[in-house]
Formats: C-alpha cells, sequence, structure tokens
C-alpha cells in the first residue's frame, strides 16, 4: 500500500468516526463532550503548526482562540439583531479570519525571533490581552462573557441549530475539513520549510528561505486555525468569557498537544480526545483531578517524551514486521508492578485529600474504587505504602528485561527503531 | 504629592528587592542551565506556607530560618531527581517539566492549605510603627523587609565575587565543559545553585507572606513578573536583573498610586478616541504596565537591557 493511498484511507476512517461517533455513543452529554473533543482537535492541532512543526513554543495561543471566539458571537449576535441572512455554519469563517488578523498583527511582533524569546513575548502579549479583556467591558462583557443565540440565525435546509446533534455535525465537518488543510500544509513545501526553520534555521536561511517569514506564515496560520476553533466554542456553549483568552487556556492547549504527541500528526488529536475526556469525566470522579492532569503532564515529560502517539510510534516497525508479540511477555510483566504504582498513587493522592480537604466536614471514612475505607486507621494507609513500594521495585527489576526484549525484537532488522 | 512619592518611592524598592531576591536565582539558574523555570514563583509560595505553619507553631522566627533552608531542600531535591532526568530532552522538555512542577505545587498547596488566604501575621515584635512622615505612617515591618532583601543581596554578590564557590559558578556559567574537565562536580554545581534560588526564593515568601496575601494564587499571580523582570533585565545578566527588578517595582508602585485617566487629562475627547479606554485610570492598567515594557523592550532590543544572549 503506498503512502497516499495509506492516508487516503485514514482520512476515510477518521470521516466515518465522526458520522457514527454519535450513534454508538448517543447520550446527552456525549454528544456535548464529542463536541468539545472536536472543537479541541482543531486547536490543539493548530497549536501543533507552532510547537510540533516550527518549533515555537508558545505561552499564548489561547490569545487567537479566545479573541476570535468574541468575534464570532458578536458577529452572531450582530446578524440577529439586524437580521442579516447569515447561516450558522459560516461563523467560523469569521473566527478564522479574525485569528489571521491577531495572527498577522502580532505575529509581526513575536515571530522575529525564535526559542526563548518568543516564548517570552507570547507570555506577555497573552497577559496583556486577558488583562485588557477585563478592561474593556462593552466588548468582552467584563466577568460574565458575551452570550449568544445559535439557534437565531437563518435557517439552513430547515436546520436551525437548536438540537446539540446538530451542533456536533457542523463541528464535525469543519473539524474534518480543518484537519485536513493542516495535514495537507504538512506536505506543502511551506510545511517541509516549517520543519527546516525548526530543525536547522541556519541552514534554511542557506538555502534562501527567510526563517523569520517562514515562522511569520506558519504563526498565522496556526492562529487562523485558532480562530476557527475558538468560533465553534462560542458557537458550541453560547457563551465567551475572557479566560478563553487566558493563561489557563493556554496551558491546557499546551498541555493537550504535548500529551498526545508534537513528533506524529495524529499526536495532538489523541491529545485533544484524552484531554477532554478526562476533563469531563475525571472531575465527576475525583476533586483533585486538577492534580491528576499536573502528575500526567509531568509523567510524560519525564517518561515519554514524545508524548503518547511518539511512543505507539516506536512500535510501529515492530508491527509492521509482526514481531510485536515478542515484546508481549515483557510488557505482560511490567504491567503487575505498573498497575500497583499507579493504584498505589491514586490511593496516596484520594486519601491525603480526604484527610486535608474533607475530613472536617464529611468524617473521615470514604471510599476509593467503590472501596470503603477509614482514612484515619491505618490498613489503608499501609496498603498505599505496600503498592508504592512494591511498584517501584517491581518496575526497577523489570525495567532490563523490558531492555532485552526490545533487543531482541529489533536485531534481526538492523535497529530499525 | 511629596507624600505619594516619598511612600512609593520605599515602597517601590522594597517590592523591587523582593522581585530581586527571587529573579537573581532565576537569572543563575537560567544562564547556567538554560532552564527557565516555571516553578520559581512556585517556591516563594511553597516559602510563604512553610513560614506561615511553622510560625502557627512555633514562631516567626524559627521558620525565618527554617523554612528557606526546607525550600532550598526540596528545590535541590526537585534537580536532582526530575530536572537532571529530563536534562537529555532538550530545553523544551525541561521547561514543560517546570511549567508542570508549577501547577503541580499549587494544586499541593490547595489541598493542604486551602483555596482561601491563610492567616500569616506579621509577628509582634515588628508589629510596630517605624517612623512618621507627612502624618503617614511606615510599618517597621517593611523596613525589615527592606534589611533582610539587601542582606541578602550583599550576601550574594559576596559569595559570588570573593569565595571559590562563587569563582566555579562563574566559570560554569559560561563554561561548564571546561570547568568540568578541571575536575570540579558541575552537575552538582548545578544542583547547589537551584537549592540556593530555591531557598532565596522561599526567603523572600517567608518575608513577603504577611505583608502580602498568602494565598494559593500567589505564584501565578507572581511568576509572569518575574520572567518579565529577567528578560527585560537580559536574561543571565544579575545587574540587568538587579536594575529591571527596581524598574518593576517602582513603575507599578506609582502606577497603582496615579488615580488619573485619559479622560482628566485631556477631558472628553479622550473617550471619542480611545472609547472605554479613555477613562480607564492609570492605577487599573499598572498590572499590565510590566507586560507591555516585557514586549516593547523585546521588540527594539530582544537581548533584554544588560544582556548579550537570546535563547
Amino acid at each position: 500500500m503506498t503512502g497516499a493511498s495509506r492516508t487516503l484511507l485514514a482520512f476515510a476512517a477518521f470521516a466515518v468516526i465522526l458520522a457514527i461517533a454519535p450513534m454508538v455513543f448517543a447520550s446527552g452529554t456525549s454528544v456535548t463532550m464529542m463536541s468539545v473533543m472536536g472543537v479541541m482537535i482543531i486547536f490543539a492541532l493548530s497549536y501543533n503548526m507552532l510547537l510540533g512543526e516550527t518549533g515555537l513554543l508558545s505561552f499564548g495561543h489561547a490569545v487567537y482562540y479566545g479573541l476570535a471566539g468574541f468575534f464570532a458571537a458578536h458577529a452572531m449576535n450582530l446578524a440577529r439583531q439586524q437580521g442579516l441572512p447569515v447561516p450558522l455554519p459560516v461563523i467560523p469563517l469569521v473566527g478564522g479570519v479574525a485569528g489571521l488578523f491577531f495572527g498577522v498583527l502580532f505575529g509581526a511582533v513575536s515571530t522575529r525571533r525564535a526559542g526563548t524569546v518568543f516564548a517570552m513575548i507570547t507570555l506577555g502579549l497573552g497577559e496583556l490581552v486577558s488583562a485588557f479583556a477585563l478592561l474593556m467591558r462593552t466588548f468582552f462583557g467584563g466577568e460574565d462573557g458575551i452570550s449568544t443565540n445559535r439557534a437565531k440565525l437563518l435557517p439552513v435546509f430547515g436546520y436551525k441549530f437548536g438540537p446539540q446533534i446538530q451542533i456536533y455535525y457542523l463541528i464535525a465537518i469543519w473539524c474534518f475539513v480543518c484537519v485536513a488543510l493542516m495535514y495537507a500544509i504538512t506536505r506543502t513545501p511551506l510545511g517541509r520549510m516549517c520543519n527546516a526553520v525548526r530543525d536547522n534555521p541556519e541552514r534554511a536561511e542557506f538555502v534562501g528561505y527567510s526563517a523569520q517569514r517562514v515562522r511569520f506564515i506558519a504563526f498565522s496560520l496556526s492562529a487562523t486555525f485558532a480562530g476557527v476553533a475558538g468560533a465553534l466554542s462560542a458557537i458550541n456553549f453560547e457563551l465567551m468569557n475572557s479566560h478563553a483568552a487566558g493563561a489557563g487556556q493556554s496551558g491546557a492547549v499546551l498541555l493537550m498537544t504535548y500529551v498526545g504527541g508534537v513528533g506524529q500528526f495524529i499526536g495532538p488529536i489523541i491529545g485533544a480526545v484524552l484531554i477532554t475526556f478526562l476533563q469531563t469525566s475525571l472531575s465527576d470522579v475525583t476533586k483533585a483531578w486538577m492534580l491528576y492532569f499536573g502528575l500526567l503532564f509531568i509523567g510524560v515529560v519525564l517518561f515519554a517524551p514524545g508524548g503518547i502517539s511518539g511512543w505507539l510510534a516506536l512500535h510501529a516497525p515492530l508491527v509492521r514486521g509482526g514481531r510485536i508479540f515478542r515484546l508481549a511477555p515483557a510488557y505482560a510483566l511490567a504491567a503487575l508492578p505498573f498497575a500497583a504504582l499507579f493504584v498505589g498513587m491514586v490511593l496516596l493522592i484520594e486519601l491525603s485529600y480526604h484527610m486535608l480537604v474533607d475530613a472536617a466536614s464529611e468524617g473521615t471514612k470514604t471510599s476509593v474504587f467503590h472501596i470503603a475505607m477509614d482514612g484515619a486507621s491505618a490498613p489503608p494507609w499501609i496498603a498505599t505504602v505496600v503498592l508504592l513500594v512494591g511498584g517501584v521495585l517491581g518496575l526497577r527489576a523489570v525495567w532490563p528485561k523490558i531492555g532485552d526484549a526490545w533487543a531482541a525484537a529489533t536485531e534481526p532488522t538492523g535497529g530499525e527503531a | 504629592m511629596l507624600e505619594i512619592i516619598t511612600f512609593s518611592t520605599l515602597n517601590g524598592v522594597l517590592y523591587g528587592m523582593l522581585l530581586f531576591m527571587m529573579a537573581s536565582g532565576l537569572t543563575l539558574i537560567f544562564s547556567m542551565m538554560g532552564v527557565l523555570n516555571f516553578a520559581h514563583a512556585s517556591f516563594y509560595m511553597i516559602g510563604a506556607y512553610f513560614g506561615f505553619e511553622i510560625s502557627r507553631r512555633i514562631g516567626f522566627w524559627p521558620g525565618f530560618v527554617v523554612a528557606p533552608l526546607l525550600v532550598g531542600g526540596v528545590g535541590a531535591l526537585i534537580e536532582r531527581f526530575g530536572l537532571r532526568r529530563v536534562h537529555g530532552y532538550g530545553h523544551v522538555a525541561e521547561l514543560l517539566f517546570t511549567f508542570g512542577l508549577a501547577f503541580v505545587i499549587e494544586e499541593l498547596v490547595n489541598m493542604f492549605w486551602g483555596r482561601l488566604p491563610v492567616d500569616y501575621r506579621v509577628p509582634p515584635s515588628l508589629d510596630f510603627v517605624a517612623f512618621k512622615l507627612f502624618d503617614t505612617t511606615y510599618p517597621a515591618y517593611r523596613m525589615f523587609m527592606l534589611a533582610t532583601a539587601v542582606a541578602m543581596f550583599v550576601f550574594l554578590i559576596l559569595i559570588l565575587k570573593r569565595t571559590r564557590v562563587g569563582l566555579i559558578i562563574q566559570a560554569a556559567l559560561t563554561h561548564p565543559n571546561m570547568v568540568a574537565m578541571l575536575g570540579h562536580d558541575v552537575p552538582t554545581v548545578f544542583m547547589l545553585v537551584f537549592g540556593v534560588g530555591a531557598a532565596l526564593a522561599g526567603l523572600a515568601g517567608v518575608i513577603a507572606g504577611p505583608a502580602l496575601v498568602t494565598q494559593p494564587s500567589m505564584a501565578g499571580l507572581l511568576g509572569p513578573i518575574l520572567f518579565v523582570v529577567i528578560v527585560v533585565g537580559g536574561l543571565g545578566s544579575l545587574t540587568g536583573a538587579f536594575l529591571a527588578s527596581l524598574l518593576i517595582g517602582l513603575v507599578q508602585t506609582f502606577a497603582v498610586a496615579i488615580n488619573g485617566s485619559l479622560f482628566d487629562l485631556i477631558g472628553p475627547t479622550a473617550t471619542t478616541i480611545f472609547g472605554e479606554l479613555g477613562s480607564v485610570t492609570v492605577a487599573q492598567i499598572a498590572p499590565i504596565l510590566p507586560y507591555l515594557l516585557l514586549v516593547v523592550v523585546l521588540i527594539v532590543r530582544p537581548t533584554g537591557l544588560f544582556g548579550n544572549r537570546e535563547t
């Protein structure tokens, strides 16, 4: 199978997944969650145009997402008040144009340098914009934000976009188009030059390209797609507030992209889906969910710098060579201490959280993994320590075995992995 | 008017010196390891919380001594078992590690001490009026903060310029490989600098905690300002960090004291030209002035005021 047909197959699979997902997960909450996932996929991929493709670490990407969201919300309100014949599906274009405008404006000043200077300028711009958002109350609506109504625009083929399922398909179509476009960009000479500027800006300059201009174009395009995502978010929630442009949102997109993996195109998609899922579901399960996010992020940075997709990609040659089963015994061996360590960590966090925060109001009794336990008694804590210590010692013991298994699995192909 | 100028200058210098206590460690760490430590302000925060916890149980003065040492120990451990691991993956991974760390520390503080500000008080031995000028009193605790910050500054300069360790640190700033060749244990020097930097930030937290508010968002509020300081001063330059600290301290305190707006200055035309922004007071934009300064400086002079390197 050639590369091109494999890509086509992947995109066809992506389209099918987008189309049938709401039939498989039909409940209201899952459709809402999947709508957010679609928005975040666009946002995270647009961020990876900077971080992964061009090597630019930005701490203010939410600026374009948030500002475009506000423009989209105002455009929807304006269209409704003036009775303009604007259908809802074109509103993301407004966001894209707004994102492009601010991308060009701020990109001109920030992309003159790469590296730390770029990161610091984006940080400063991000703080500036979120501070301005609180000062300009008519446009940004202060703490409350700007609310809008998506169902009051011109209907398209009878669809008024009131029900969430219609919004899901609107987002899904935009998501597919944006993903395809962003993938296409990576295959153009521009996409290749972005990689060149990331890897060796000096050499790229000698070949005759201005590294600054390449960064600027990548930045503007990335802001455009972030703007589309912001507009879709405004449509989805019918509300935009200044937090959407703030440091928290910029950190979230960095988290998604990095956890998913910056080295593969699919990485940010995995990250966006996983983190959105965790954001929605973890906060129902545990009150310490923010802590788990931080630890997940640190864990990925420490142990899997390529992210989830990077880790998967390591195994791709083995899968193709049909050797993946040779790793299975070693992985199975590692699974036990890994699970022990994981359960021990969760126990530690949940017990500590309960004793420190909730014990005063709810008493010392709690339940973790549906097992009732008393935080004031010794057994749960002993179990925690045993699991943690056992997990660490176990992992240290099996680690060399994984190395051996890798060596055995990859050896005959001449170190392909 | 003179009154405002005098007190704003005093407070500005004080704030600037506090900033410098943190910025000095941050800029040293940056120039040695190339790591912009996002968690540096978190050390400041845990310093304040450790100080609060110790002062609540034993007293302010034991906390004043012990809390910074504890924070320094935490910092050294983080360098040894966290940062050193990621070092091989490059600067972006290191930066992201500290980014995640800042997040985790804030959540841990939330967990241990709650989301509301804690009651970290000025010790009774320092709770009196230092002097009275133009009918306004100035608390002794602020003078104590200023004295501590200046003493730390002198101590740091002496260590760096007059001791053998300082000599090795200075050499390791620019030529780490050469210093390692000469038989010095550079990783340990790194750990030491990271620990001392964390301890300095912790000390700043211990003394700033009672005067400002000790709350879980204090790191998030201060962290970006610290970056502004070291970037505006020039990455890796101690002199630059010192002057930029004072500059930002003074700019912010003076801006807060000025309650005028464009509307007051040029009348109603301000609102017709600038809309809502015309009636925004200088005091209201005080929090964003550092970032404005950052963006302007980086555009005009990417190396910062006193720096000679960009990355």
